[in-house]
């Protein structure tokens, strides 16, 4: 188990007070004046050596990111955009960071706004976190007080404005460019890549958009080396993680721990095992609802970092474990995820339009056990359709689900369907007429 | 997608009031002089806190003449986002998040209740005409359900007795304090704390 020393969010339960001189008291703003001494390049470099990976969902690497941004300001400014949209199932971990460790956010934000050149930087939070963003904007007002951020921020003559912008209840504004139509004022709908918003962002400037835990992550890198970190977790997959356990266990909680945990002992240690034991779990859902499921055997010795979980084909993602044991009808959990996603989807792309509520349909019949064996085929060529071929990831997140149910628990949707009605009826009677009429009371 | 329905009852003069007025012109230095459009949420957000938690269409053409911005442009953004009401609510907004982790730990029985005390169906306003209630995706506090958010605050860790307890204070006009009903600490583990002893104790 990750040692307490070793974690970064020593308020993740406000055991401390999530004030600015508490936060000074543990160590936030010692050095900000420092690292931003150092330059540009030092930061980046650090980060970079860091292995840092994004915590929004598809864990690029941070230093890479970062350093996309222009080197020099040409006509445009840029902006640094801070995704606090957190609208994954199963995921409630940057609300732990914007109400207890603001401060670790908002320094963040001020070293990566310096590292890539901003003046200007937004934090999109969703419009019902309304309280999480009160509570943020009472910290920035407290570190515009002590001079940490606005003209001549700590001392160092960098000038930066944070400004708090919230969303009003879209899942698809935490794609990043959902997130900057929204910004701009529109409907928050996707936008074609490239450009990629590094070039053309927020108003066609430069933007760099990251993870709230990501960046409050930042200065704890610089302040304890690239070597700390990368010292924690795998190859690759270092540093510690925020991991969200929910559903079927004794103790739901959020804690911090180290890459590569196994996902047992998350399970069993930290959030009190699953409820009605080990041998009651039916799978698990390892990285907010986007990621595929895994069923109980993989779940025996599965470790919890990108390259594991993509090997075992799901994903890391947000790190939102959902556990769902075998009181469950697992079906109806899937139906009711594929509900969000139709509900969800921006509508751009007629096949995720479409689809999403394609599948929906047909996992809610299948839970039912109304639906024929053909159906189970159908259902896969509908995933098929969506995945690769719409404007952003979401197509992904809602058709990767429903494959990996049908990977794993084929058998179970299997014992509730049955034979076509219809090839059973061509044989008893010769005459078609009205056929229809009759499927739904012999289905 | 959502659908929105829209109020058959509309006023027909809207305005912010002198407060709201203020807020405007702090919220609209935000932004780039010219990108006064970015606003267009944080303004939605004032027309409702002024109009009983709706919006009605006059204010939305009110809304667009102040940031420049068409009328349509401005519907556009208020029927794309869940929370914009365009019809009346109740003063107590009521949203019990059923989304698989939650629906996992029970929230239809929170559901049940508001059938039970409120209405039979979703979005229509209690007898005494005090609240209304809504089934919404996940409200991120997955490890907190199962929960509902009434106006702007998450009651957490809820069950069917807690949350009879809650709905009922709130149909006699009082608002009980948030966060977990079981008065848990935050989102650690409850009674079982493996993480931050130190912390914890010192
Ligand atoms: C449908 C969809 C929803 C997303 N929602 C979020 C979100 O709520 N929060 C978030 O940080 N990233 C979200 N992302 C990922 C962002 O697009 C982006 O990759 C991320 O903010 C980058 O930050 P990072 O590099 O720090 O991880 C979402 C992506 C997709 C496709
Ligand atoms: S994939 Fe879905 S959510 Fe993404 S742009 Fe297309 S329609 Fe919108
Ligand atoms: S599923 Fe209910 S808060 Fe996330």
């Amino acid at each position: 188990m990750l040692k307490d020393s070793n974690r970064i969010f020593k308020n993740l339960y406000n055991d401390l007070g999530w004030d600015i001189d508490s936060s000074i008291n543990r160590g936030d703003w010692s050095k900000t004046k420092d690292f931003i001494l150092k330059g540009k390049d030092w930061i980046i470099n650090e980060i970079k050596s860091s292995e840092l990976r994004g915590r929004g969902g598809a864990g690029f690497p941070t230093g890479l990111k970062l350093s996309f941004a222009p080197k020099e300001v040409g006509s445009r400014p840029h902006y640094l955009v801070i995704n606090a949209d957190e609208s994954e199932p199963g995921t409630c971990k940057d609300r732990d960071i914007l109400r207890f460790e603001p401060q670790k956010l908002i320094e963040g934000c001020l070293i990566a706004s310096y590292a890539v050149n901003a003046h200007t930087c937004y934090i999109y939070i969703r419009g019902e976190y309304f309280n999480e963003g009160q509570r943020l904007q009472e910290a920035l007002n407290q570190a515009y007080a002590k001079n940490f951020i606005g003209k001549n921020a700590c001392d160092s003559g960098w000038n930066l404005d944070i400004y708090i912008h919230y969303g009003a209840g879209a899942y698809i504004c935490g794609e990043e460019t959902a997130l900057l139509e929204s910004l701009e004022g529109k409907k928050g709908q996707p936008r074609l890549k490239p450009p990629f918003p590094a070039l053309v962002g927020l108003y066609g400037c430069p933007t760099i958009v990251n993870n709230v835990e990501t960046i409050a992550i930042v200065p704890t890198i610089l302040m304890r080396g690239a070597k700390w970190f990368s010292s924690l977790g795998l190859p690759k997959n270092t540093g510690t993680k925020i991991f969200c356990i929910s559903g079927n266990v004794n103790n739901p909680c959020n804690v911090e721990e180290e890459m590569g945990i196994p996902l047992k002992d998350l399970i069993e240690k930290h959030a009190g095992g699953v409820v009605g034991g080990w041998n009651n779990l039916q799978a698990v859902i390892p990285g907010g609802s986007s990621m595929p499921m895994l069923p109980k055997n993989i779940c025996e010795t599965i470790t919890m970092d990108f390259d594991s979980l993509i090997k075992a084909k799901s994903g890391l993602g947000t790190a939102g474990i959902i556990v769902i044991n075998k009181d469950q009808d697992i079906i109806k959990c899937m139906a009711r995820l594929a509900k969000f996603y139709k509900h969800e989807s921006c509508g751009q792309c007629t096949p995720c339009r479409e689809g999403s509520g394609w599948m929906w349909r047909m996992l809610e019949r299948m839970a039912e056990g109304e639906s024929s064996y053909k159906d189970i085929d159908l259902l896969y060529d509908v995933t098929k359709q969506i995945e690769g071929h719409t404007i952003c990831a979401f197509g992904e997140g809602s058709s990767w689900p429903v494959q990996g149910l049908l990977r794993h628990f084929r058998k179970e949707i299997e014992k509730r369907s049955h034979d076509e009605p219809l090839v059973k009826k061509k044989n008893n009677i010769p005459y078609l007429i009205d056929q229809h009429l009759l499927e739904k009371d012999s289905a | 997608m959502t659908i929105k329905k829209i109020s058959k009852h509309q006023p027909e003069t809207f305005e912010f009031n002198e407060e709201n007025l203020i807020l405007f012109q702090k919220e609209i230095k935000k932004y780039p002089e010219t990108k006064k459009a970015s606003a267009v949420i944080s303004l939605l957000y004032l027309v409702q806190k002024q109009n009983n938690n709706w919006i009605p269409l006059i204010a939305i053409k009110y809304v667009a003449k102040l940031l420049s911005m068409s009328y349509m442009q401005v519907y556009e953004v208020v029927t794309f986002y869940s929370m914009f009401n365009l019809t009346p609510v109740g003063k107590y907004f009521i949203q019990v998040c059923t989304t698989t982790p939650c629906m996992i730990r029970d929230s239809k029985k929170i559901v049940d209740v508001c059938k039970k005390y409120i209405s039979e169906k979703p979005d229509q306003i209690s007898e005494n005409k005090i609240c209304s209630w809504t089934e919404v995706e996940c409200l991120g506090s997955c490890v907190s359900a199962p929960m509902m958010q009434i106006n702007s605050d998450y009651y957490e860790d809820l069950d069917e007795e807690k949350a009879e307890e809650i709905i009922k204070n709130i149909l006699d006009d009082k608002l009980p304090p948030p966060g977990s009903a079981r008065n848990r600490k935050n989102t650690s583990p409850e009674n079982a704390r493996t993480t931050l002893l130190e912390v914890k104790n010192a």
